[in-house]
């Protein structure tokens, strides 16, 4: 055990991941010299050399094209987007021919492709800096798509992305890159699969769905609803395709009400999946709609307002209140 | 060797002449336009020596021929100011004004030298790096600011100023450049458009998407194309094996590489290509070769990758220096007028500085303007929901 930050705790997972394996290689840009814009890939040329950490041309499509072409031989290419944003020209590769490879091959062909993605708001960035894309790409069949919240999680999920024959869109996030936490490493696959999503904080009154970058936020706001005598149970997605929706579920029966949040819009969102199949399963256990905190329906706004865009714990709690039938905005706080 | 070193030389300059260089460019074929291209492909052209000695060029002279000392030494001014100003930037940024700024050091006359052979009815798609473009095409000191304070998304509006909100999206905005060059000549108006974009961009598929479609068009677009050298960490060995100026005829468009640090030089090209593209003539692919002296962006540390010594030789190459000694030599710097000069830069480095701490953030509720042409019902609620929980803060509640 040793305490990392998110960062290094990747670091260390794509260190492992190159020891373990000979065909693992990195691909990204700036990975290489200067460890990535995030640092994350940090000292891995210098130690695995250029053949395997290779610092590409500027262009998406042809990291994940290329990607393509080294499963074919056999490689387990783990890529590296710079920035949310910029995951887009990769798009076509990622929809069209990763995804679904495995099928169109009727199983012949393995796409262990991982691909990073730092991820989320919150750092004051400018436009294309700061966006969540998970959506898109949780649609597609084909495709596995997670996303830690801490350095333990980031560290053991990254080495079960790589290590998984099914291509893995791994989102990080970013405003998280500097948290700390314990690191065991020698924690493996068969630990805790990263399909699975975790209760993280105990809770009887309402469950509260979070994932990534708002699962600390989720879990202040947990600590904060305990001066009302409200227990909020926080559970950490982890994976967005598929969804665990076994564990919301079973928490859902027992708190008869659920809150969802991410950065992300909400228009066709996560939330929305997780509502509706909540809703399909345990209607009959809910005393409330479900609510969701998200992202407004607009672009990421300026820096200046992204306060005004992202989900904080006020408006996680004014949901809660919300579930509950207490006063909210919605109701009109003042007496 | 690994090909991966062999990518990092950046040996660009023993190069043999293409033998595509001799033919004639399809848009040269429509436009009727007789002769070959008369360059040698791969020659660094250069007007002004980094000594501050004049070169004559028999090419590229008749293009500047009216550039006297006058107007030298008002080019000279206007790259005193935009380094002025982007040294300001650089400063606003490490007081916590700016979010962030990305230098252009270095790149002061591959910048003004294109901007100021634009005509007002001209229109510049560039990336974000081209703060001394949109100098040149009027953008105020505070409009400037704006997108790295992060108070709004597009510091000016485009169609006054002739200039597209930049784009960060690296290559996006060459294909733009095309779409709107093709538009002028469905208009049968005589305007250009002219792309901004790096050595790093020459690799997306949008750049080169855009070169097959203006070739295609024969649209009346200037590719400008400032090889700092870098992108962030990446050396430019690393996007191409050969001078990016040689993909152009692979393209069927012509390719100019001029000395960035130039601006007499730059002028010329970038007139050269209007030219072409006011006859009909179609594309051109100019390849400004400069050095980004500064880091990436605030956020980079160049110290991870650069070498000192690469970096002190192109100080030597300075774009302002060469201009001054040039300027001194005939004695149309005098001291007087240096003076004068550094003065109004100071000054509009100030304003710039008063222009941005100025700027506070807009209102909450503006997150949801303009998201569509009309208002959405879907969005009035979110946006009447929201401001419901903000009157609750306002009320004293939670
Ligand atoms: C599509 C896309 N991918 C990645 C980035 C991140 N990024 C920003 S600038 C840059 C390097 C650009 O280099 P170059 O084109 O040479 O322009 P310069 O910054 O040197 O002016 C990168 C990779 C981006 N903005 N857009
Ligand atoms: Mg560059």
């Amino acid at each position: 055990m040793s305490e990392r930050t998110l960062a290094a705790a990747l670091n260390a997972g794509l260190r492992r991941a190159l020891e373990h394996d000979p065909k693992v290689v990195l691909m990204g840009e700036d990975i290489g010299r200067l460890g990535g814009v995030f640092r994350v890939t940090d000292g891995l040329q210098r130690d695995f050399g250029t053949e395997r950490v290779m610092d590409t041309p500027l262009a998406e499509s042809a990291i994940l094209g290329t990607a393509v072409g080294l499963a074919y031989r056999g490689y387990r290419p783990v890529v590296e987007i710079q920035f949310d944003g910029f995951i887009y020209p990769a798009f076509d590769q990622i929809v069209a021919q990763v995804a679904k490879l495995h099928y169109r091959t009727q199983g012949a062909v393995t796409m262990p492709i991982t691909v990073r993605v730092p991820y989320g708001g919150g750092i004051g960035a400018v436009e294309h800096h700061s966006e969540s894309p998970e959506a898109y790409f949780a649609h597609t069949a084909g495709l596995r798509v997670v996303t830690c919240s801490n350095p333990q999680d980031a560290h053991t999920m990254l080495r079960q992305a790589i290590a998984c024959d099914d291509p893995v869109i791994f989102f990080e996030p970013k405003r998280r890159y500097w948290v700390k936490g314990e690191v065991d490493e020698t924690l493996d696959a068969s630990t805790f699969p990263m399909d699975r999503a975790r209760v993280v904080v105990p809770g009887d009154d309402v469950t509260l769905v979070a994932y990534g970058p708002l699962v600390t936020t989720a879990r202040d706001a947990a600590l904060a609803a305990q001066d009302d005598g409200i227990s909020i149970e926080v559970v950490d997605l982890r994976s967005l395709a598929p969804l665990d929706l076994e564990t919301v579920e079973s928490s859902v029966r027992r708190t008869g009400r659920l809150v969802v949040t991410h950065e992300a819009s909400q228009h066709a969102g996560l939330g929305a999946e997780i509502a509706a199949s909540i809703t399909e399963r345990c209607f009959h256990h809910l005393e409330a709609a479900p609510a969701r905190v998200t992202g407004f329906d607009v672009p990421y706004p300026p820096a200046k307002l992204e306060e005004h865009f992202l989900p904080d714990l006020d408006r996680i709690l004014d949901a809660v209140d919300r579930v509950l039938g207490r006063r909210n905005s919605l109701t009109g706080w003042k007496a | 060797m690994l090909r991966s070193e062999i990518s990092r030389t950046s040996a660009h300059d023993d190069r043999t002449d293409d033998a595509q260089a001799g033919e004639l460019d399809p848009a040269d074929r429509r436009a009727g336009v007789t002769g070959p291209h008369p360059r040698t492909p791969g020659a660094v052209l250069q007007l002004i020596t980094p000594d501050g000695a004049r070169r004559p060029d028999a090419d590229l002279d008749p293009w500047v021929a009216d550039v006297d000392d006058e107007r030298l030494a008002a080019l000279y001014e206007d790259m005193v100011v935009v380094r002025r100003l982007d040294i300001e930037a650089v400063a606003l940024q490490r007081q916590g004004q700016l979010g962030l700024w990305p230098p252009l050091l270095g790149q002061e006359a591959a910048q003004i030298g294109s901007g100021r052979a634009l005509r007002r009815d001209d229109f510049v798609f560039s990336s974000y790096r081209e703060s001394a473009v949109a100098y040149t095409r009027g953008v105020t000191m505070t409009d400037l600011m704006r997108v790295w304070r992060g108070t709004a998304q597009a510091g000016w509006d485009p169609r006054s100023i002739g200039m597209a909100t930049p784009s960060i999206v690296i290559g996006a905005q060459t294909l733009h450049a095309t779409g709107y060059a093709m538009g002028c000549v469905m208009d049968g108006v005589d305007s250009a458009a002219i792309a901004y974009f790096g050595d790093g961009a020459t690799s997306q598929g949008d750049v080169n998407e855009a070169l097959v479609f203006a070739a295609s068009f024969a649209a009346p677009v200037i590719f400008f194309c400032q090889n700092n050298q870098w992108a962030i960490s990446e050396p430019v060995g690393l996007q191409a094996m050969r001078p990016l100026a040689d993909r152009a005829p692979g393209f069927g468009i012509p390719s100019l590489r001029v000395d960035g640090n130039d601006v007499l030089a730059v002028m010329a090209a970038t007139r050269q290509a209007l030219d072409r593209a006011r006859r009909g003539a179609g594309p051109t692919f100019i390849e400004a070769v400069t050095y980004r002296r500064g880091p990436h962006t605030t956020s980079d540390d160049p110290s991870r990758y650069v070498d000192p010594a690469v970096q002190q030789a192109w100080e030597a190459k300075d774009p302002i220096l060469r201009v001054e000694r040039l300027l001194e030599r005939s004695g149309h710097l005098t001291e007087e007028r240096a003076t004068a000069v550094r003065s109004r830069a100071d000054a509009l480095a100030a304003e710039m500085r008063r222009g941005c701490t100025g700027l506070d953030a807009p209102p909450p509720l503006s997150v949801f303007d303009h998201v569509y042409t009309s208002p959405t019902t879907w969005l009035v609620r979110q946006r009447s929901q929201y401001a419901a929980y903000l009157a609750m803060f306002e009320g004293g509640g939670r």
